[in-house]
């Protein structure tokens, strides 16, 4: 499926683990619709993942940040600026809590994982969009990754949902914010994915199953579904969307009670 | 050797980049085949998606080596 859809285009993606992650069926679209790409890591254990796969896509611009550093974001965007002058857009694939928090109950959040989910997985976007907005053309476009817990209780997501709600919000300040100078900010809310962000959730397979057999589809997403949709976000396709939380969920959002064809299932 | 121990030895060698005939029994996938905590992760995900397998977390917490990996896996699959 290829096209030019961003040919000529700019962006840094922040976030990618692996070649399951979600980050990577964004940046795969981004690559083949002709995208120059750059890609932000954390920690030497990500980078020796990310330079092969940014090496997949021509790109040789792989550089160190960690978001709750604020020197660390900029020197990140230093850094791209002695690449780039300017950039058109930017893939927010970020988020972190304690995994023994991602089970068991909300209720029992501790004051320091609650604070330290919202740094790495709120504040992160706006602090990126900060100096991002110094950098970015007119008709720049920037998408994060949310998830249904922001809007509905899902078992286990806990401070997650939390978070992701304050996302979603921020989202739409920033939209408010930005979209004077042209510049969009979206997100996608993700059915659920196998990843190694999700391999901390618990229950994670009987949450997949279940969204198998209810979604409207009668499937799952995959790391291309997402793609595609990050495609329409981040290019002139989507120019006229701003503060818009798009669901590629198989239709999971619109569903009120289980299938009556779905299977009766226990947990595994 | 097993097809089971087959199978997992070929992803070992091939997720962590190590020579086959490291790969034996008593060999831990952080101190013998340079595994850093991210691939036992990793290891563990191939092994569930290979063999149709689910390897709950505190399972995966028990899998430090190949004959681990293989015993586990030949008594869920």
């Amino acid at each position: 499926m290829s096209n030019n859809l961003m040919a000529g285009k700019r962006g840094l993606i922040m976030g990618l683990a692996n070649d399951k992650s979600i980050a990577w069926g964004i940046a795969k679209a981004l690559g083949d619709a002709g995208a120059e790409l750059a890609f932000s890591y954390q920690g030497e254990a990500l980078k020796k993942r990310v330079d092969p796969l940014a090496a997949e896509l021509g790109s040789d611009i792989v550089l160190p940040c960690d978001v709750s550093d604020e020197a660390s974001i900029d020197a990140l965007f230093d850094g791209l600026k002695e690449r780039w002058d300017n950039i058109d857009f930017i893939v927010h694939a970020i988020g972190f809590s304690d995994k023994n928090e991602l089970r068991g109950r909300y209720v029992d959040t501790s004051r320091a994982n609650f604070q330290m989910s919202m740094d790495i997985s709120v504040y992160s976007f706006t602090a990126v969009m900060q100096r991002a907005e110094k950098m970015m053309n007119d008709g720049g476009s920037a998408i994060t990754l949310t998830y249904y817990g922001a809007e509905r209780v899902m078992p286990h997501y806990n401070v997650m949902g939390v978070a992701k709600a304050a996302l979603e919000a921020s989202v739409r300040y920033l939209a408010e914010d930005l979209g004077k100078d042209g510049i969009r900010v979206n997100a996608i809310s993700a059915g659920p994915i196998k990843t190694l962000a999700a391999s901390g959730i618990g229950d994670f397979r009987y949450i997949m199953k279940w969204n198998e057999y209810n979604s409207p589809m009668r499937r799952n997403v995959t790391i291309q579904d997402v793609g595609g949709s990050a495609l329409y976000l981040l290019s002139e396709l989507g120019a006229g969307t701003t503060g818009e939380v798009l669901h590629v969920d198989a239709g999971y959002h619109v569903v009120g009670m289980k299938a009556v064809d779905a299977p009766d299932m226990s947990k595994s | 050797m097993s097809d089971i121990a087959d199978r997992v030895r070929k992803i070992v060698v091939e997720h962590l980049g190590v020579e086959e005939e490291k790969v034996v029994e008593s060999a831990s996938f952080i101190d013998d085949l340079g595994a850093d905590s991210l691939d036992t992760v990793e290891l563990v995900m191939a092994f569930e998606e290979e063999f149709g397998i689910e390897i709950p977390d505190d399972a995966a917490e028990t899998i430090q080596s190949f004959g681990d990996a293989v015993k586990f896996i030949k008594e869920a699959a």
